[in-house]
């Protein structure tokens, strides 16, 4: 039986909410996978694979203590592992400019066009309040090819931001 | 010819140094020939170490000649060389890359290198040959030469945010 849950969880930034959210679950046995953390914001942001034979209920019980003392909103879902599967990126595509909306959309519908599945993606918001600047890298895989991605980055780079694309050539040695 | 198995970590023989090679007899070459065979019957293998077979004798094996490119650059490299108690002379420039290894599988990270190395290195019959390597040969030169001193590039893995990505040249 597949016991893989996704642990999502969202909290005003401070410091030991891994430590402990992660020493909770250790306790009642929990196994953990692949993770993402990291502050967004004020908000620091957990993403964590996690396999326990535990409920969903038991899973939020085991953490309760730490999310109400520690001010942390959470939520399990079941997911698939389907570890060991990695992709190997092929391209990196860095976007900043002037903040406004759309750029996101903008830019990654022209991706998506290409063909574009992205695999990882980071963004910040820098500047100063009166000018911010949007700063995003992406990561991901050209499925139509490099050609079709430098097209749709011609046509991201017309949308007044400035835009850089990397292929990566992974070296296996 | 015969394919060898690969040492994957955690086997913890991959961290131990490699003696150097001092007889460059029959069983040398056979075992080159080897070597070569293993590395070529990699996904994308460009290159290979000794230790990664379980032999720890300062050898590598690094050929990007037949590396398919996502890009339309052309590589600079010094085709198939045969790297027998190699030692770098000469680093210049950084450059953060993408690597990944035959002994780590599934996973890939960047990985800071010197852009372009110099480098002596004996042939499979012993004479001392001089290179110089750039860009995505250098590195692979450096991360072979990294299993010989026991090292993976795991041991050198830079953050995923850490942005080194060679940016354009401003005139």
């Amino acid at each position: 039986m597949n016991n893989w849950k996704m642990l999502t969880l969202v909290g005003q930034d401070k410091p030991g909410i891994v430590a402990k959210i992660t020493m909770a679950l250790y306790d009642v046995g929990a196994k953990l996978g692949e993770a993402s953390m990291m502050r967004l914001g004020g908000n620091f942001t957990i993403m964590l694979m996690l396999k326990s034979e535990l409920s969903i209920d038991e899973l939020k019980e085991s953490i309760d203590v730490v999310c109400k003392s520690m001010k942390l909103n959470s939520s399990f879902q079941d997911i698939e592992a389907n570890l060991h599967q990695h992709e190997i990126p092929d391209a990196r595509i860095t976007v900043y400019g002037a903040d406004r909306s759309g750029i996101v959309a903008k830019a990654t519908s022209h991706l998506l066009e290409a063909g574009f599945n992205i695999m990882d993606l980071e963004s910040d918001v820098a500047g100063s309040e009166e000018e911010p600047i949007y700063i995003m890298h992406i990561e991901g895989v050209a499925a139509d090819g490099i050609e079709a991605l430098e097209k749709a980055i011609d046509k991201i780079k017309s949308d007044e931001v400035n835009v850089d694309m990397t292929p990566i050539d992974v070296m296996i040695g | 010819m015969a394919v060898l198995d690969i040492l994957k970590y955690p086997d913890e023989t991959l961290k131990q140094i490699s003696d150097p090679v001092e007889s460059f007899d029959k069983g040398l070459q056979k075992f080159l020939a080897d070597l070569e065979e293993t590395m070529r019957a990699g996904p994308g293998g460009v290159g290979i170490a000794a230790p990664q077979v379980g032999k720890f004798r300062r050898i590598a094996i690094v050929d990007v000649s037949a590396k398919p490119r996502s890009s339309k650059r052309e590589v600079k490299h010094n085709g198939c060389m045969i790297l027998i108690n190699p030692e770098i002379k000469t680093w210049d420039g950084m450059k953060i890359g993408r690597e990944g290894c035959m002994s780590v599988p599934d996973y890939t990270g960047n990985v800071i290198r010197a852009e372009k190395i110099t480098l002596q290195a004996s042939n499979a019959q012993g004479e001392l040959i001089e290179y110089e390597c750039v860009a995505y040969e250098a590195r692979a030169v450096q991360h072979e030469l990294d299993h010989l001193d026991g090292l993976l590039f795991l041991d050198r893995l830079v953050s995923r945010r850490t942005d080194l990505f060679k940016r354009k040249v401003y005139k």
